[in-house]
């Protein structure tokens, strides 16, 4: 039993759908945290199956578009020094910077390669012992264990030629931030259960209390979104201001708490800055005073660049659920995934590129 | 990147001092590190996170939200 086909069972969903139309009495604007909730809600064609008086908004939880240009920079930066290989997910590789991207970079010369894991990249550092290996470090807190974890073996094995560029980030503060805001239009958050599986869902209990806001973690199968879906209107529609687990085969309330440890061990809290929206206190990680060792900014002395955004793209805007995708001028017509212009049209998991794969238009 | 994928442990092996796996992904077979989840036993469902497994996938728990679906669904036909 492997419990997969059940969660897309259109007989449990349809028994959800209708009972969320029977719940719903009022106009709610919920927001969907994760990128890959966007996009199974788009593919799905989750949203036009809900009641009208519901309107869902998409968060900002794609690392590859909330990557700010100058982490982007640097990337290049250092991906085209001589004896450097860089190493980077796939996703990152067509993110425009501020002139270029890692592939038109790599088309130079540069030895950029993509690795599935950080420990492909550690494994290549220990294969080229007389080059300089480094490992784009991006993502929130799904990827963030699996990214310490590397850096902590490549200590305890004493490997000097690996190192990290960090531009992690963290779900709660930005969550934070969009609710603190005074445009702010969103009344309920379902929360990433990929994100709450690492870290559990404790830091999101005084967030539903303090901004009197529920907070619903689901999956991303059809009936996981549809049931974070039902949890977070049956809460609006009550008054409760909590969290509910919607999606409890993987997540608990303390999360991993080996993964929390390891995080814990290599990185501290930080400011971040998000592309698209700006800084936001405490929303980042970097690694602590124990491993500056393998903090590729300072081994190669890019920490100082600094690139404005540009102007015509209003992902920052998108990111926040203040608007979306077709709202852009540049949207199908400036703006492709074939031709991006902003981040949230490069990444799969980008809301333009959702809107662009799965609306008609 | 971002998205993690469910798998079936079916084998668990040491690799430079790490506790390694070898997941079955449906058919296609992968390593991924399993010290982030050291109580993972063969034939366990985990989510595999960039190499990494991440969480145990509780059958028991899943089977209990299916049958609050169910109570759902009872409870529509005894309202109808
Ligand atoms: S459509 Fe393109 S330009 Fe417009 S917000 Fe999205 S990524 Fe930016």
């Amino acid at each position: 039993m492997a419990y997969f086909s059940e969660f897309r069972d259109p007989v449990n969903s349809k028994i959800i759908l209708d009972n969320i139309h029977k719940i719903t009495t009022k106009n709610w604007m919920i927001m969907e945290i994760c990128g890959g909730q966007t996009h199974a809600i788009k593919r799905y064609g989750i949203d036009q199956l809900l009641p009208e008086n519901i309107e869902l908004v998409h968060g900002p939880g794609c690392p590859v578009c909330v990557t700010p240009l100058e982490q982007i920079d640097k990337a290049l930066e250092i991906a085209s020094l001589p004896n450097v290989i860089f190493t980077s997910y796939g996703d990152m590789l067509r993110v425009p910077g501020s002139s270029k991207d890692l592939f038109l970079v790599r088309s130079t010369g540069a030895d950029i390669r993509v690795v599935y894991s950080p420990l492909d990249a550690l494994q290549l550092a220990q294969d080229n012992p007389t080059k300089e290996v480094v490992f784009f470090a991006i993502g929130f807190e799904t990827t963030a264990p699996a990214n310490a974890m590397a850096v902590y073996q490549a200590k305890k094995l004493g490997i000097k030629n690996f190192s990290i560029l960090v531009s992690h980030v963290r779900v709660p503060p930005a969550i934070k931030a969009i609710l603190s805001s005074e445009s702010n239009r969103v009344q309920g958050f379902l929360a990433a259960g990929h994100v709450c599986a690492v870290m559990g869902y404790w830091e999101y209990l005084p967030i539903a209390k303090d901004y009197n806001i529920p907070i619903a973690v689901t999956g991303f199968e059809p009936l996981d979104l549809l049931k974070g879906i039902h949890s977070c209107i049956n809460l609006l529609e009550t008054g409760q201001y909590e969290v509910s687990n919607e999606y409890s085969r993987i997540v608990s309330e303390k999360g991993n708490v080996h993964a929390q440890k390891t995080l814990g061990e290599v990185f501290q809290v930080c400011d971040r800055k998000w592309r698209g929206i700006g800084m936001i206190p405490e929303s980042g990680w970097m690694l602590n005073s124990d491993y500056t060792d393998f903090d590729a900014e300072q081994r190669f002395d890019v920490s100082s660049i600094t690139v404005p955004e540009p102007e015509i793209c209003i992902s920052g805007e998108i990111l926040q659920g203040l608007k979306k995708p077709p709202e852009c001028p540049a949207f199908r017509k400036l703006c492709s995934p074939e031709n991006p212009l902003g981040a949230t049209m490069v990444s799969s998991e980008g809301a333009c590129s959702a809107y662009y794969r799965y609306t008609q238009e | 990147m971002c998205l993690a994928v469910p798998g079936k442990i079916i084998e668990i092996f040491e690799k430079n001092n790490m506790q390694m796996c070898k997941i079955d992904f449906g058919g296609s077979v992968r390593e991924a590190c399993l010290d982030l989840v050291p109580e993972a036993k063969i034939g366990d469902y985990t989510l595999i996170h960039v190499g990494f497994a991440m969480s145990i996938i509780s059958e028991k728990e899943a089977q209990i939200t299916l049958d609050m679906i169910k109570e759902i669904s009872d409870q529509e036909l005894d309202d109808n």
